[in-house]
């Protein structure tokens, strides 16, 4: 039986795989790291909270020189997920500007990175177009 | 006594490009020498030396002393991003406005060429051979790449097309606009690392490095140093006449940071701290964006050009597209940005930036700009951004004297 880790600790996985943030119970701003205060209201207490899996392009660029070991091309964009802002590449397209466009509609996926020597896979997310 | 007005007195840059006979402390001495002698003060009257340098090891401003001079001052050695320039002015300013100090030195010193691609590091990214779980997001496998980007081309390229989500007009063709302006402008500029003109085509066909920037709409790698030397107000009326005739004053010195945005998160904000900044700067010099002859803005790519426009106000909200459309940044336009090439051409040693755009406002000013001359500028602002973020604000005005 195989076993899963998400690539980063704010991916669940599961039968819909989702973003979850650390939200501020006071002022409502989402976090997906860790914060000792909320950056915006100095409060102290944090909930999860799921991120929508779909959203808007309000941003990107498509990346053609990068890191050492990094493949290119590849589009890196933000999305506006229901008013949370979500860091993410634009998979499943043809990485041109043609095909990548400013407020076009992308939902959340996920995909393989491996599997490690003991036989666990690790779980990527990325984003993909909706229409 | 603490004084409100504070002078520039004397100020200087290195050619910017490529020094490989130099290291920092030559370039920053060089660049010390020569303030200290455009200003006629020597080290002993230095009160106060704030040093910046951000690629290097560490005690920049201890090893400068050791080869300008050590009269047991403090030193202040200052990072801050791109703003590492910016902010060691105007810590030696505020030492000059506390009147804690009569004479100021800020200095920036970088050797940045052939660093090649900055941000998301230069070693090759590799998974391991098990998952485990590293760092603030519990990441598995690197991250540059599969979520995003880190690199500065593309967090830029990013920040150009927000602009163009929220407001409509952006192309890539837009963006190489300003490209190709601002390399128009370097060929005036002897200073500069690169002063070779581009065709539009030239700038698009060019290698692509994050779209929609290519190699000649990112800023320039490049060595170079710029220094300072500031006083009062009170200090400046017991120097000599030519010394208070080539003085400039600092009309408005602002630092901010990014206050908390939602999509700061994941997007470096640069664009709330600038327009914060630029707010505050107006209000203190008692000037309007018209009022400026000429604006050396942080152009780290042409993508982020375009947004500054907007964030400086020196166009309507929005309106940053229409506005460059207009020629309106061109020299012969209303508002000259980036006469000196930018850092697209001029080059970006990271922390000599934000002095050498001081330069470059004062040079003006003080009408000594030979064949790029912006005819009788009076007043001039000088803006950069550290990633992170920070923003420094500079507004300059000839003495009238």
């Amino acid at each position: 039986m195989s076993t899963q880790i998400p690539h980063v600790n704010y991916l669940e996985l599961g039968d819909r795989p989702h973003l979850v943030a650390n939200e501020c119970t006071g002022c409502g701003a989402r976090f997906f790291d860790r914060r000792n205060a909320c950056a915006n209201c100095f409060g102290t207490e944090f909930r999860k909270a799921a991120v929508a899996t779909e959203g808007v392009l309000k941003a990107f660029t498509i990346v053609a020189f990068a890191a050492p070991g990094v493949p290119v091309p590849f589009v890196a964009g933000i999305v506006d997920c229901a008013g949370t802002s979500v860091r993410g590449n634009v998979i499943n397209v043809d990485p041109t500007p043609d095909k990548v466009t400013l407020g076009m509609k992308v939902r959340l996926t996920t995909y393989s990175l491996g599997t490690d020597d003991e036989g666990v896979e690790a779980v990527g997310f990325g984003f993909e177009p909706a229409s | 006594m603490a004084s409100d007005d504070i002078w520039i007195l004397g100020i200087a840059m290195t050619k910017f490009g490529k020094h490989s006979d130099k290291d920092i402390v030559d370039l920053g001495a060089e660049a010390v020498m020569a303030a200290l002698t455009d200003a006629g003060v020597s080290m002993r009257e230095i009160g106060v030396l704030a040093a910046g340098n951000l690629m290097g090891g560490g005690g920049f401003g201890q090893m400068l002393q050791k080869q300008v001079g050590q009269t047991g001052i403090p030193v202040y050695n200052v990072t801050n991003a791109c703003a590492t320039g910016a902010t060691a002015l105007r810590t030696a300013i505020m030492a000059v406005k506390a009147g804690e100090v009569k004479f100021g030195l800020a200095v920036g010193a970088e050797k940045l060429a052939g660093a090649g691609l900055l941000g998301g590091g230069g070693s090759a990214k590799k998974d391991g051979n098990k998952w485990e779980p590293k760092g603030r997001f519990g990441s598995v496998a690197p991250t540059d790449g599969r979520i995003g980007t880190d690199t500065m081309p593309g967090t830029f390229a990013q920040v150009g097309m927000e602009y163009g989500h929220k407001y409509g007009g952006v192309s890539f063709e837009l963006f190489a606009r300003i490209s190709e302006k601002n390399h128009a402008h370097s060929t005036l500029n002897p200073m500069a690392a690169y002063q070779k003109q581009f065709t539009l085509d030239e700038i698009m066909n060019d290698m692509m490095i994050a779209y929609p920037n290519t190699r000649p709409m990112c800023s320039a790698n490049c060595d170079g140093a710029a220094a300072a030397v500031v006083c009062s107000g009170e200090t400046l009326k017991t120097l000599s006449l030519e010394q208070q005739r080539r003085a400039i004053k600092v009309s408005a010195s602002v630092l901010t940071t990014d206050p908390y945005q939602e999509s700061c998160q994941v997007l470096p904000d640069v664009n709330t701290l600038t327009r914060n900044a630029a707010k505050i700067a107006y209000e203190q010099a008692g000037v309007a964006p018209s009022d400026l002859d000429l604006v050396e803005l942080h152009d780290c790519f042409a993508t982020a050009e375009l947004v500054h426009y907007d964030n400086l106000m020196l166009c309507p909200e929005g309106g940053a597209v229409d506005f460059f459309n207009s020629g309106a940044t061109w020299r012969t336009g209303s508002t000259p940005v980036n006469v000196s090439g930018g850092l697209e051409s001029k080059g970006h040693p990271i922390a000599a930036t934000g002095i050498a755009n001081i330069w470059e406002i004062c040079h003006h000013l003080r009408n000594e700009a030979g064949n790029r001359q912006i005819a009788d500028a009076k007043v001039g602002l000088a803006h950069v951004i550290g990633l992170g973020s920070a923003c420094g604000i500079h507004i300059l005005e000839r003495s009238g004297r």
